[in-house]
């Protein structure tokens, strides 16, 4: 992928006054992700629209894409009660798309966000069942350690073995995430069933719930996804380890000459990730469903994958990207209602989108674009280490 | 006989060891046609994959190429079924729309590896990502008919039926049973045998072969000697997608006959592994694949039927959903112990961009 000149690096134009300088280094950065969604949702407007024609029974209807997308905006934005479901479903997806995200940064790519998400949300409900009548100012930052730890075990086990031994870490997280499900279902089912009850099912997390902030369930995770896009933020930008996190992402060469520790940094962006898909699960089971199932399935760490890479990794442009892909998920249970539109409109909109920013160089050869930051250039360092190759390999 | 064994299976600790090899002579050879019967789609996925990295390009896709092929195979099967009846053939039971949904299969794969191809080679996007793309829509895009097609009435096209050896061959001890595992299967197994042996052939004694490996190795080196580096990687990725749309016509119409929502469930990253663990061989994919689904098989017979004495005891003494992970944990133990020392090819991953020739 060719490298655009960065338009930050250029010196700011103070002549033409500071607002359209402002207003042309957000279109620079907004540009490609602003078009990939249009040409996204005109994609699956054609999708819906095709498969019209496999129901010979139903009349064709050339205006179902707009029946189907008022009803999916009014699911996700259209009255209080859904704007603040749509909150719910973006903060998970905060928290995952970090956990990504601070993985691309460090060229690493963690598919196992889903196995630390669910492990998070397991950590949360034993620790919470615990502590479920101590008073909530001790059993929520109690519970939420707890998630955090077991996210944070599993983000190390893929980092361990990728510095020791070169395993790489998109076949370790993906077996382990299968390893997570059984290991979900073993413990519900085992040592933290309710004992007597005809399900799996544990304890609920009593005070250790989430307090709702915006009636009638926005709840504390909102705030804790915000703290933490901040918190990762100042890491990355304003820290040496964040710096060095970068440097080792961006050219493990580079970083080893300056004195830097390669696998020691994989360790630690791995744990990170863990921790933060962690506190992702964590904050379903505590903001949402109190209790856990054998059965608890989720999306979120599949579509945390997605989030942070339309928002090229970047800690603050992921809460927009999350809003996106949430709002898109609280809303598609509208659209299946209304416009009988099945909700799996929902992935290939976001399969759409990523395909037309890993295409961005031919997408700015149509737009003509210039100055346009490039589409997915700040994650390309992901496969180069594929297979063990690369960073740890060399350092060796 | 009988006093001995048990004399041996009493000896402490090392005993544990005869009463498990007891147990595994006795309950994996019944299973052996269909542990390999749930390595196929996991081998074909591997084949793919080695096509695919030996000449450079990472597809992470073939978990969605398997998935798209096994709809596609499915739902074309299903359309073409009520227009050509005919009866199933005592050959493997095929039909003439089976045949064609599998064409239908491998169509699709050429579809979707083309996609992947053209991102990762032409436009030289980051493979990983391309990859990902391939499975988030195809998951979306499969799921998403299918509940629509199946609100109408769900019917299924059949299936490939099993060949099978008669009792007095398969009867015969250690070659008999080595004999089913192989041939008790239907077309799309058996192929899988094959398949294998050619590849492994044609990668390391032909020329195709040569100049794969090269490109893969040194794409630079390979395009001073005259190799069209472009044009053999499309060539390799379009050919190992045919393998993992078979891989998906294997799971919609042999193993199965009907279509299920993500009905790959993992496998194409499992094929991934196998890959690696085989060390990027065909025959080595082969040998990860079995061994992964030999523990799979392992895993439920436990469950099932748990062996007597103390290793009974000791094995009921953990939960039931260990034995689900087994087969992933022992991928990962296999691959932080060998990747060391198996080392992938050395272009893998990354974007060929030819030289300026003015």
């Amino acid at each position: 992928m060719s490298q655009a000149p960065a338009p930050q690096a250029s010196p700011p134009r103070l002549s033409r006054g500071a607002a359209s300088g402002l207003a042309r280094r957000a279109w620079s950065i907004a540009a490609l992700p602003v078009i990939s969604i249009a040409l996204a949702l005109v994609v699956g407007a054609l999708v819906i629209l095709a498969s019209e024609l496999l129901l010979p029974d139903r009349s064709f209807d050339l205006l179902l894409p707009f029946t189907a997308y008022a009803a999916l905006v009014e699911g996700s934005f259209g009255s209080s009660g859904a704007i603040i479901n749509s909150l719910v479903a973006t903060t998970p997806l905060v928290l995952g798309g970090l956990a990504v995200g601070i993985g691309f940064k460090a060229g690493l790519f963690n598919i196992g966000a889903q196995g630390q998400f669910l492990m998070g949300a397991l950590g949360a409900v034993a620790v919470g069942g615990a502590v479920a009548s101590e008073p909530p100012i001790v059993a929520i930052p109690l519970a939420l350690l707890g998630g955090m730890a077991a996210g944070a075990l599993m983000g190390f086990i893929p980092g361990f073995l990728k510095a020791l031994s070169g395993a790489h870490e998109v076949v370790t997280t993906i077996m382990l995430n299968y390893v997570a499900v059984s290991t979900m279902a073993a413990i519900v089912s085992g040592p933290l069933k309710i004992p007597r009850s005809p399900s799996p099912v544990t304890r609920d997390v009593g005070h250790a719930a989430y307090p709702i902030l915006l009636p009638p369930n926005g709840h504390l995770g909102i705030l804790v996804a915000i703290v933490a896009v901040v918190v990762i933020w100042w890491l990355l930008y304003r820290t040496t380890i964040g710096f060095e996190i970068r440097t080792v992402g961006a050219n493990p060469d580079a970083a080893r000459y300056a004195g830097m520790r390669p696998r020691l940094l994989l360790i630690v962006t791995m744990s990170l990730s863990g921790i933060l898909a962690g506190t992702a699960g964590a904050g379903v089971v505590l903001g949402v469903t109190h209790v856990l199932t054998s059965s608890f399935g989720t999306t979120v760490g599949f579509d945390s994958i997605a989030v942070a890479l339309l928002a090229r990794s970047n800690p603050i442009a992921i809460p927009f990207a999350a809003l996106l892909f949430g709002a898109m998920r609280a809303g598609a249970g509208l659209m299946q209602i209304k416009a009988g539109i099945p909700v799996e409109l929902v992935d290939v909109v976001q399969a759409t989108i990523l395909l037309f920013l890993v295409a961005s160089p031919v997408l700015r050869r149509l737009f003509r674009l210039r100055g346009v930051s490039s589409g997915l250039g700040s994650t390309e360092t992901i496969a180069r280490s594929y297979g063990g190759g690369g960073t740890t390999e060399k350092a060796a | 006989m009988d006093p001995v064994i048990n004399a041996l299976y009493a000896i402490p600790v090392l005993g544990l060891l005869f009463q498990l090899g007891g147990y595994l002579i006795a309950v994996i050879p019944p299973v052996a046609p269909i542990i390999m019967r749930s390595a196929t789609p996991l081998a074909l996925g591997a084949l793919c994959g080695v096509l695919c990295e030996r000449s450079g390009v990472v597809n992470i896709g073939i978990e969605g190429t398997m998935l798209a092929s096994a709809f596609a195979g499915w739902i074309v099967a299903l359309t073409v079924a009520p227009m050509i009846p005919a009866d199933p053939s005592a050959f493997f039971g095929i039909t003439p729309a089976l045949l064609i949904g599998v064409g239908a299969a491998l169509l699709t794969a050429l579809i979707v590896t083309g996609i992947h191809a053209w991102l990762s080679i032409s436009v030289r996007a980051d493979q990983i990502i391309s990859g990902t793309i391939i499975n988030i829509a195809a998951f979306g895009l499969t799921t998403y008919v299918n509940t629509i097609v199946s609100k109408s009435s769900p019917t299924s096209a059949g299936a490939f039926v099993a060949f099978s050896l008669p009792t007095a061959v398969t009867n015969v001890p250690v070659i008999g049973t080595i004999l089913g595992m192989f041939l008790n299967q239907g077309p799309i197994t058996m192929s899988v045998l094959i398949l294998v042996v050619v590849a492994q052939i044609l990668l390391f004694r032909s020329r195709w072969g040569l100049r794969t490996r090269a490109v893969g190795e040194h794409p630079k080196a390979a395009e001073t000697v005259g190799i069209d580096v472009i044009r053999l990687r499309y060539r390799n990725v379009l050919a190992g997608g045919l393998l993992a749309g078979l891989a998906g016509a294997f799971l919609s119409m042999e193993s199965t006959n009907s279509f299920q929502t993500g009905m790959t469930a993992g496998r194409g990253f499992i094929a991934l592994a196998a890959m690696i663990v085989g060390r990027w061989t065909p025959i080595g994919a082969f040998g990860a694949a079995l061994l992964f689904s030999s523990f799979q098989a392992l895993g439920q017979i436990i469950n099932f039927d748990p062996p007597p004495g103390d290793l009974g005891t000791i094995l009921g003494s953990v939960p039931a959903q260990t034995y689900d992970a087994l087969p992933y944990l022992v991928t990962i133990v296999i691959l932080a112990g060998l990747v060391g020392r198996s080392t992938p090819p050395a272009a893998d991953g990354q974007p060929y961009e030819r030289e300026a020739t003015t």
